[in-house]
């Protein structure tokens, strides 16, 4: 896909050979999803049509703290959005990038800046300079995942979609 | 992908084999009982928690479910387990085979649109895109599908898929998946393709470069002959907004201007194909033999390996009898698809089977009429062993010409190869050869084809 675009993708084929897998660890993912309480949603849209929307709508239903992270509007999804990662005033723990790759490391730095724990780049949005921004400064770093997929394939509900969530377990829940 | 997630246990990641994915995937226990078995959900709707649940599952902005004639706990382990198995994002299930076929070509063709499909097809697919796709002013192409410059040729700017079966029913043809996907993706079109007689232990068509798998699951996916269904699994990997598929690239009228490839991505195709075309043709599996579905993709490792073991013994004492022609079976050396078939299906080409017996519509008639273990109906991949002869059944309509056409010899034999013993199977056989044979010598012909009733039905 157009690398220089921003993601409107949830769940495209990224780039999975440019991708080091200790980015897409299915731990790590899950970790992060579990533990998270507040999810800074970088280039969240206002239109209920948008990926980044069905994404921010999901995870607020499920009892997350979204907050948009939009400079161009003042409330999305009933939360103040903010201009930028650092003019939020309380602590975040994800910071969810819908945004080109070439956007990524100033994000990353900002990311670092604010204490956030994680950074999650959606499909389609790859930046290894970002990354290495993010981890050097002690944040777990995913790249070309989901969130939402990521939730609903392992706390959520994909399954009743027939979607293949590759989750096998004999425990019950 | 999404199809094969690892799994971390006690600190170590684990990618499950194909066996245990057959046993587990797409059912856990079930978290409100505890029941280990998968529960039947016998029931048409599902209770809202509230009304904004309920507007967050129309929306598709939450898995939720709804009706049964879109979604179903029950047919949804079914349809993961399947998606897992051949390494997909996901499945979508549907009434029958056929309606799976439909289904899958109505999410992305539009009238004026047209498919290439191999000619060497199960002759019901054949008439639904002569017949239905014609009424929906689809057009298609029918190939000789070992050409690949026929497929080639055949490709116009309308084009919008390719389509065939691994193996084909019922000439045992294999289809060379990854050149024929090669062609398709260099012109940015999916290949679909029919994989019922190989199943996924045999052959996983996505790892050759397919796009979209369709299974008659009434074959081997049931395995016991008891229920009539298919399903569609997706690769997730097309790219729907390379500008020719408008119908999922596109905003939906029926969503509100939804558009399924840019906010599903990977699960564009499949959310299309549930929330519009299984809603919309309401052609939905019953939970019940979804159910059935999940237990006979539980042994479907091991039916398999047995299947082919005695398709290979039969094939073998056919081969070397006097009364037969010819056997058309890929897993014989010498069989004009031997190299394909070690190839994409190097476990076994599948258990059914075509032979020619030597001599006319009557002979065969009379091998029919002479067996006493096979089973003589219209279909296939049953625990038990299967017969037919298509001159007087399937394709009794046809004059000796157009069976030829149709690659069917008046003396064609179709055959499904059960899970028996070996020397019943061929004790059956040979006495059914030798009742043929009686009759070549010389016995009061049989009674004429034409006084008894018979239709192109299935299988």
């Amino acid at each position: 896909m157009a690398n220089e675009t921003d993601a409107a993708f949830c769940a495209l084929p990224g780039t999975p050979a440019s991708v080091p897998e200790r980015f897409q660890e299915t731990r790590v993912m899950r970790e992060i999803v579990q533990s998270a309480h507040t999810i800074a949603i970088v280039g969240l849209s206002p239109s209920e049509l948008r990926a980044s929307y069905f994404v921010g709508f999901y995870l607020q239903r499920h009892g997350y703290r979204i907050v948009p992270v939009n400079p161009n509007e003042s409330e999305i999804l009933g939360e103040t959005s903010y201009p930028s990662l650092t003019a939020i005033p309380f602590p975040v723990d994800v910071v969810d990038v819908f945004r080109k790759p070439s956007a990524v490391p100033a994000i990353a730095a900002e990311a670092v800046q604010i204490g956030a724990r994680a950074l999650w780049l959606q499909f389609g949005v790859v930046s290894l300079e970002g990354a290495e921004i993010a981890e050097r400064g002690g944040l777990k770093v995913v790249m070309d995942r989901c969130l939402k997929v990521e939730h609903a394939r392992h706390m959520g509900r994909m399954h009743w979609f027939g979607l293949n969530t590759g989750v096998v377990s004999a425990r019950r829940e | 992908m999404n199809g094969h997630a690892e799994h971390e246990f006690d600190g170590q990641a684990r990618t499950f084999g194909f066996e245990t994915r057959a046993v587990h995937a797409g059912q856990r226990p079930d978290p409100y009982t505890g029941a280990s078995a998968l529960p039947i959900f016998q029931t048409s709707a599902f209770v809202f928690e509230d009304t904004d649940s309920a507007a967050a599952y129309f929306n598709l902005q939450e898995y939720g479910n709804i009706y049964s004639r879109i979604m179903n706990p029950t047919v949804a382990a079914f349809e993961e387990r399947i998606a897992s198995l051949e390494g997909g994002a996901g499945a979508v299930a549907f009434s029958s085979g056929l309606a799976a076929q439909l289904a899958a070509f109505y999410t992305l063709l539009q009238p004026g649109d047209h498919i290439v499909a191999s000619q060497a097809i199960y002759g019901g697919s054949i008439a639904q895109f002569k017949h239905v796709f014609g009424r929906l002013s689809v057009d298609v192409t029918l190939v000789n599908p070992d050409e690949a410059s026929a497929w080639e040729a055949a490709i116009r700017p309308t084009t919008k898929a390719l389509f065939g079966e691994t193996i084909g029913n019922p000439s045992g043809n294999i289809l060379d998946i990854r050149t024929v996907a090669g062609i398709a993706h260099a012109h940015g079109i999916p290949l679909i393709v029919d994989n019922t007689f190989a199943t996924p232990y045999l052959c996983r068509p996505i790892e050759w470069g397919a796009d979209i798998v369709v299974h008659s699951a009434t074959k081997f996916i049931d395995g016991h002959g008891t229920s009539i269904g298919g399903v569609v699994v997706d690769a997730g990997g097309f790219d729907w907004g390379n500008g020719r598929f408008p119908g999922i690239a596109e905003p939906s009228e029926e969503y509100h201007g939804l558009a399924f490839h840019e906010t599903f991505g990977v699960y564009g195709y499949l959310m299309k194909l549930r929330a519009e075309t299984l809603r919309d043709l309401g052609a939905a599996l019953a939970p019940f033999n979804a159910f059935l579905y999940t237990l006979g993709l539980e042994t479907l490792p091991v039916r398999m390996e047995r299947h082919v073991r005695n398709a290979e013994g039969v094939a073998r004492f056919l081969a070397a009898h006097p009364m037969v022609e010819r056997v058309r079976y890929a897993g014989l050396p010498g069989n004009p698809y031997y190299t394909l078939a070690q190839q994409y299906v190097p476990r076994g080409a599948g258990s059914v089977f075509a032979f020619d017996l030597k001599g006319d519509r009557n002979t065969g008639q009379r091998f029919i009429e002479g067996l006493s273990l096979w089973r003589h109906l219209a279909n296939v991949g049953d625990t038990k062993s299967l017969v037919i002869h298509p001159a007087s059944t399937t394709h009794r309509q046809l004059g000796d010409a157009e069976l030829a056409a149709s690659g069917v010899a008046p003396g064609t034999v179709r055959l499904s190869v059960g899970l028996e013993s070996l020397d019943d199977l061929t004790w059956d056989l040979e006495r059914g050869l030798a009742a043929a044979r009686a009759g070549t010598a010389g016995r009061a012909a049989a009674p004429a084809l034409e006084e008894k009733e018979g239709e192109r039905t299935h299988g």
